[in-house]
């Protein structure tokens, strides 16, 4: 039977040039971080359809980050503003659909930054462990 | 004459504010034809027909019916799928049919908060506590039954089966009348269909050549800001339009009428949730990469759960609120 915490599950968008690599390199590391999160490769964070999002927790994600290059160092140029620009939005109408702010996060992870891709899906973990699970289309 | 039936049509409303059955009568003299060639059994706004009376037909004996309205009454529920069991085609027909419409948007709440403000907190009640509408009640005659309502506000197809969809708010008559002749023809595309464009609404729009090739906005504007030039595209005047990522057929009659398109016919068949799809597009043209200067042109949007789902709330991945407090 289910017994210990709440084990969440994260759907992750990590752009190919950046934090994929950064996680792979973690992973190389032998980095210990949360199994909670699960990686979707994408070419660009601004890839990323919105509807990818909406999709990701109406089939059950308690949480979905989203993870680009750092500005000015988008691979396409501008991909990882335009993820910006979504996120912004996205995040003020989930807000009106009643999500907690921690259910969607935005973070800039280079492909050096293992250690910080490490710490995000930690502290993202616990984050969303603390919200509980997520239901989608809850209400009768 | 011959003894040949006519094909039987039905026209039903759910929760609608009564525009498309305003659809039916712009029909104007082209509605003759129509009754020319069709028998209409059951159409409660205009004619004295009972439930009983559809009730006692043969199932399936109907050809089509048309329902207009979301779902939000438990008696609306029980006269979809008793005109389902009649009707050999059923046509989800508007908005509110189609994806919910604006009515959907009460989605953001619940029965007790809307009960709760409209019966006891509105500034209209004047003081006084209105007393909430009861499902039975008794009196000298006997029990008087009302219907159920319910939390969450739906479309047609989350309660039956449905086989085509005629979009808009309201649909245009030109959009009825090719699907009664769609219908009567026996010319019918694959079942589900949503009969209008296939493409963007931007392919119809006259102004489409005045809309630039690349379109990066500094600034929304909203409509009573700007004086709109009826030559120029809207977009390319700073008013947010939906007619890029909604579906055509409409002709573009809002704009025309110098307002955005609002998203009333949903998107095209590719997408599946509309107002991520505006949601996105919208965050694709702002000109800032900032953060403060994207959250301040954002802030032209205050509301976008009522500008992006303001007619699919409903059939969004989400559906509706999660909690209302």
């Amino acid at each position: 039977m289910m017994a210990g915490p709440f084990q969440p599950r994260i759907v992750a968008f990590v752009c190919n040039w950046c934090t994929y690599i950064a996680a792979d390199a973690a992973g190389v590391a032998r980095a210990r971080y949360s199994p909670n999160v699960r990686l979707i490769r994408t070419m660009c964070s601004g890839r990323v359809d919105p509807q990818f999002v909406l999709a990701a927790f109406e089939k059950g994600a308690d949480g979905v980050l989203l993870c680009g290059c750092h500005p000015r160092d988008c691979h396409y140029g501008e991909g990882n503003y335009k993820a910006l620009r979504r996120f912004v939005l996205l995040k003020k109408l989930l807000g009106q659909m009643g999500f907690e702010d921690g259910r969607i996060r935005l973070e800039w992870i280079s492909a050096s930054e293992a250690e910080k891709f490490r710490r995000v899906v930690e502290d993202m973990t616990e984050q969303v462990r603390r919200l509980g699970p997520f239901k989608p289309n809850g209400g009768a | 004459m011959t003894k040949k039936t006519k094909p039987k049509v039905a026209f039903y409303w759910c929760a609608s504010c009564g525009g498309c059955e305003e659809a039916v009568v712009d029909l104007g003299e082209a509605v003759l034809d129509v009754v020319n060639a069709v028998d209409i059994v059951f159409w409660p706004v205009a004619l004295d027909f009972k439930v009983s009376d559809v009730e006692s037909m043969p199932d399936g004996s109907i050809t089509v019916s048309f329902i207009n309205g979301a779902i939000r009454l438990s008696e609306q529920e029980e006269m979809a799928k008793l005109l389902r069991r009649k009707s050999r085609f059923v046509i989800a027909f508007g908005s509110c049919s189609h994806m919910g419409g604006v009515p959907g948007l009460a989605n953001l709440w619940d029965k007790e908060s809307i009960f709760r403000y409209y019966y006891h907190e509105a500034p209209s009640l004047q003081g006084k506590d209105g007393g909430e509408p009861v499902m039975r009640v008794k009196v000298p005659e006997g029990t008087l039954e009302l219907p159920a309502f319910w939390d969450t506000v739906k479309a047609l197809d989350q309660v039956i089966d449905v086989d085509y969809y005629v979009p808009g708010c309201p649909p245009t008559p030109q959009l009825l009348a090719n699907a009664v002749q769609a219908l009567l023809a026996g010319n019918l595309p694959p079942k589900g269909s949503v009969l209008a464009g296939t493409r963007a609404l931007c392919h119809e729009c006259e102004l489409n050549s005045t809309k630039p090739e690349k379109l990066l906005l500094k600034d929304l504007k909203r409509v009573h800001e700007v004086r709109i030039d009826s030559a120029k595209c809207l977009l390319a005047q700073g008013v947010l339009c939906l007619g890029p990522v909604t579906r055509g057929g409409c002709d573009a009659l809002c704009v025309r009428g110098n307002m955005p398109c609002t998203g009333c016919f949903g998107p095209t068949d590719e997408v599946r949730d509309y107002g991520a799809k505006g949601l996105s597009y919208l965050s694709s043209i702002i000109d800032f990469n900032e953060e403060k200067d994207i959250v301040r042109a954002m802030e032209k949007v205050p509301d976008p759960v009522g500008v992006f789902y303001r007619y699919s709330l409903p059939h969004s991945s989400l559906r509706r609120k999660r909690e209302v407090k």
